[in-house]
């Protein structure tokens, strides 16, 4: 059961991820990327990361994407046009990411053969209590920080985007 | 029947931060990269809470959300910037903002 | 006893009119400098009178310089040979000062003169007091810069300043000979403190001693002014005249007398050096004698007279008599500062002029200076029973002992002496005024000076008995009082006022037929052997040509410049090439990112492997 449900949503995420590298326009692009989020969503829920699922979808795709898209939409971006002009990425890109593959996935299976098995219910520490008993005690500095963070972007994000005031 | 190796996660993490690359570094569109940058975050978060199962611990997914958080400032920030700079330039195309240049 | 007293009262008589002199008053300046030097004096004097000075009374104030096991201390000592030159220094230096006061009345800077004047004073004493090597070579080049800054007081006169540079660049020449000395002294004493080199100097080889010796000669020749180093002190006249009065006669040139006699532990076990001295001292005293004779300007005949009488002093220390060479150094500084302040008395009376040839008949318009100067000049040519006659007869006595030869010469040099100071004072005072200046005594602040040497040039020779009172200093040397030897000396003085007296009084014309008889020699001898032209050539012209072409073109502008230009322009031309790697485009930078973290990967997974 486990292995259908994450063949099932793996493989939508691939092609979405892939949908989103290969589609000209931006907007399409956007949509595929929810989809991606979507069934990553998915996934965490049967690592049992149940409020990482969430903020998954509430965060990510119903805010962040939700952003893209208007921007997309206010830029009026249209397809792209191909004018390729920086040989460095065409003549090394493919090598070097072909590359990066090859590690990711050679260190992968070099590091976990016979790794644990996961399944759901394996792992029942993420619920919102636990990430909440973690987030106030061990990462309070971090959280603070982040706040900080959050308000400093608030303010980045209204200045560099408002109107001139003439 | 039962369950996945956890392996397999891994590699479609990997898979994912692979296209997230490529989309960098081959798209022209600005929003299109900043898209495939969320997507190379997407992987790692994904990465993180396999390795937060693999360790029974909770760690993996304070660091997702922390990464998350980010993300979203970053998007912000970014897309304000992409706004700015589409004001000035008029042009969506990263290949046209090279005063950088020499 | 507060040695240190004697020489910062000066200091402080300095800085107060360095520093704030030129708001005062020039009472004020003149009370702030006089009293200074006259308060170091009173010290001085009580300093003498109430320590038992058969004994080197020393005084430490602080570690100078701590290496290893080499030290200096500062320290000062006072025993009778300090005693002398204390009182000579200061007493002479308060005559001088108070006479300044009139002289300097109407020149601009009078507040820095006196301010030169009182750092020249601490120097001075320093030197003097000084109970090591290095202590007095603090005060031997100190001398040396005041010297600079006082001949080239009027600093607007290039021919001031170029005799300034002249007497501190010759005087450095010296000074190097001076520190080599030390420097060998430091390797094989250990020590640069007088009692401890002067100690040990008997149980050193001869070799080393006359080493020594010859370089601390070299120290003397330039600071006294001997050959081949005296060409500085003619030209220093440029300086105000009572400068020439205090340190081109009575102290700082005595400098290198003093040392040499405070020396002497040194000098009686290199016998060798010791004739080199006598040597010089009596080249120098014969030759500067020549070119006197035949010199125009009043004060470079007294200069070179001044060269000449210290090449006496240096024979009568190179033979022996320490003792009569200092005795010889007080009286000289007595006569030769009061010839000196004298000779400024005339040139003040004639509003500047300086030319023997257009002076005459002044003895009745300025009396009281024709009559100090004549006690001066009977004094320096050895009349009996003057202070001159004392001292040179006791160096001519003691050169006799030593080497004969240098007697003979001696004498041939007393006549000249007597022959060109004699000259100087006929062609000054005597027969018809040949001026267009209006003759005027000096005002009594300058005479009064002018009195006291020349009572002290007269009686000196009686009030201070030095050789006896320097007796127990330096090894007793008993010298037989050969009556025919000093007749023959003071017969050659007589002999020569008798032949200024003819030439220019008697038979005025005689002396320029002579002139003409002699031209070339004449000639010669009247611009000085060309010494300076010879040495401007041989010496000067190479070196500024080669400094010029060599160091400023070619090292300095050429290498040095090139090589730090050269670094400029490599990392520009270096940045100019790395500046094209920046694309500008964003997707060829995320390319290197890639590839960079492929590496960075694959590093650190083999470093961790």
């Amino acid at each position: 059961m486990d292995v259908i449900l994450f063949l099932v949503f793996a493989i939508i995420a691939v092609v979405c991820a892939i949908n989103v590298v290969v589609q000209t326009h931006p907007i399409s692009s956007a949509i595929s990327l929810v989809g991606v989020m979507g069934s990553l969503a998915v996934l965490y829920l049967l690592l049992g990361a149940e409020f990482i699922a969430a903020a998954q979808v509430i965060v990510y795709a119903g805010a962040i994407m939700v952003l893209f898209v208007f921007v997309i939409m206010l830029l009026n971006a249209g397809a792209e046009v191909h004018k390729g002009r920086s040989l460095m990425a065409r003549f090394l890109g493919l090598p070097a990411l072909v590359m990066l593959l090859g590690l990711l996935a050679y260190f992968v299976q070099r590091l976990f053969p016979r790794g644990d098995m996961v399944h759901f219910g394996g792992f029942t520490g993420g619920s919102p209590k636990d990430i909440g008993m973690a987030l106030f005690t061990t990462y309070l500095l971090p959280f603070e920080a982040t706040s900080i963070l959050i308000l400093i972007a608030i303010v980045g994000a209204i200045v560099l985007a408002r109107k001139e005031m003439d | 029947m039962g369950a996945v190796p956890i392996s397999w996660f891994l590699t479609l993490s990997a898979v994912l931060f692979s296209l997230g690359v490529a989309g960098f570094l081959f798209r022209r569109g600005i929003i299109t990269v900043f898209m495939s940058i969320e997507l190379m975050l997407n992987a790692v978060n994904l990465s993180f809470v396999t390795f937060s199962y693999q360790l029974k611990k909770v760690d993996g997914h304070l660091l997702a959300f922390f990464v998350m958080v980010v993300a979203a400032a970053e998007a912000a920030v970014g897309l304000a910037i992409i706004l700015t700079v589409f004001k000035n330039r008029k042009t969506l195309n990263i290949d046209d903002v090279d005063s950088m240049k020499n | 006893m507060q040695l240190w007293l004697i020489p910062i009262l000066p200091l402080l008589g300095f800085l107060i009119n360095g520093l704030f002199g030129r708001r005062f008053s020039k009472g004020l300046v003149s009370a702030v400098a006089i009293g200074s030097v006259a308060l170091s004096f009173a010290w001085a004097l009580r300093a003498i009178l109430s320590l038992d000075l058969d004994h080197a009374h020393v005084e430490h104030y602080f570690t100078w310089i701590q290496s290893g096991a080499f030290r200096v201390n500062c320290d000062f000592s006072v025993d009778r040979l300090t005693a002398v030159m204390l009182m000579v220094v200061t007493g002479v230096g308060l005559l001088i000062h108070v006479y300044s006061i009139g002289y300097m009345a109407h020149e601009g800077g009078y507040y820095r003169f006196f301010a030169y004047l009182n750092l020249f004073m601490f120097f001075m004493l320093t030197l003097v007091l000084a109970a090591n090597y290095l202590v007095l070579f603090v005060g031997w080049e100190g001398v040396g810069l005041c010297s600079y800054l006082l001949i080239g007081f009027y600093f607007d006169k290039k021919l001031a300043t170029d005799a300034g540079n002249k007497a501190f660049i010759v005087n450095r020449i010296g000074d190097f000979g001076f520190s080599l000395a030390m420097f060998y002294i430091v390797k094989n004493f250990g020590s640069l403190d007088f009692a401890t080199v002067f100690g040990s100097a008997a149980s050193k080889p001869e070799g080393m001693l006359t080493i020594i010796g010859l370089l601390l000669m070299v120290g003397a020749c330039g600071k006294s002014a001997q050959l081949p180093l005296y060409v500085w002190l003619p030209d220093a006249m440029a300086g105000p005249t009572p400068v020439s009065a205090l340190i081109h006669a009575a102290t700082m040139v005595t400098a290198g007398v003093y040392m040499t006699a405070r020396s002497f532990p040194i000098y009686i076990h290199a016998p060798a050096a010791m004739e080199t001295i006598a040597i010089i001292g009596i080249a120098t005293a014969f030759f500067a004698a020549t070119i006197g004779l035949a010199q125009n300007d009043i004060k470079k005949v007294f200069a070179y007279s001044t060269v000449s009488q210290l090449g006496y002093m240096f024979v009568g220390v190179g033979c022996g008599a320490f003792s009569a060479g200092i005795y010889h150094l007080m009286t000289h500084a007595f006569f030769k500062a009061l010839l000196f302040l004298g000779s400024g008395s005339v040139i003040h009376a004639l509003a500047g002029e300086q030319d023997l040839r257009n002076m005459g008949g002044l003895r009745r318009k300025i009396p009281w200076t024709f009559l100090t100067m004549m006690c001066a000049a009977v004094a320096i040519a050895g009349v009996p029973p003057f202070a001159g006659f004392f001292s040179k007869d006791a160096i001519l006595l003691a050169a006799h002992r030593q080497a004969p030869w240098i007697y003979w010469v001696g004498t041939i040099t007393a006549g000249m002496t007597a022959f060109y100071v004699f000259r100087a004072m006929f062609l000054a005072f005597f027969g018809k005024y040949r001026g267009d200046a209006h003759p005027h005594e000096s005002p009594p602040v300058m005479l009064v000076p002018l009195v006291v040497l020349a009572l002290l040039s007269i009686a000196g020779g009686f009030l201070f008995k030095i050789p006896a009172f320097l007796g127990t200093v330096f090894p007793s040397r008993s010298v037989d009082e050969d009556l025919t030897l000093m007749a023959i000396s003071t017969a050659a003085g007589f002999l020569g006022i008798f032949l200024a007296w003819l030439m220019y009084v008697a038979r005025p014309g005689m002396a320029d037929a002579l002139a003409g008889g002699v031209k070339g020699l004449y000639t010669l001898v009247y611009n000085k052997y060309y010494v300076d032209e010879v040495y401007d050539a041989a010496v000067v012209k190479p070196l500024v040509g080669g400094s010029r072409a060599v160091l400023w073109k070619g090292v300095d502008a050429g290498l040095i410049d090139g090589a730090v230009n050269g670094v400029g322009g490599r990392a520009q031309r270096i940045g100019g090439v790395l500046r094209l790697l920046q694309s500008g485009n964003i997707r060829s930078y995320a390319t290197w990112i890639v590839l960079g973290s492929v590496v960075a990967i694959v590093a650190l997974v083999e470093g961790a492997r």
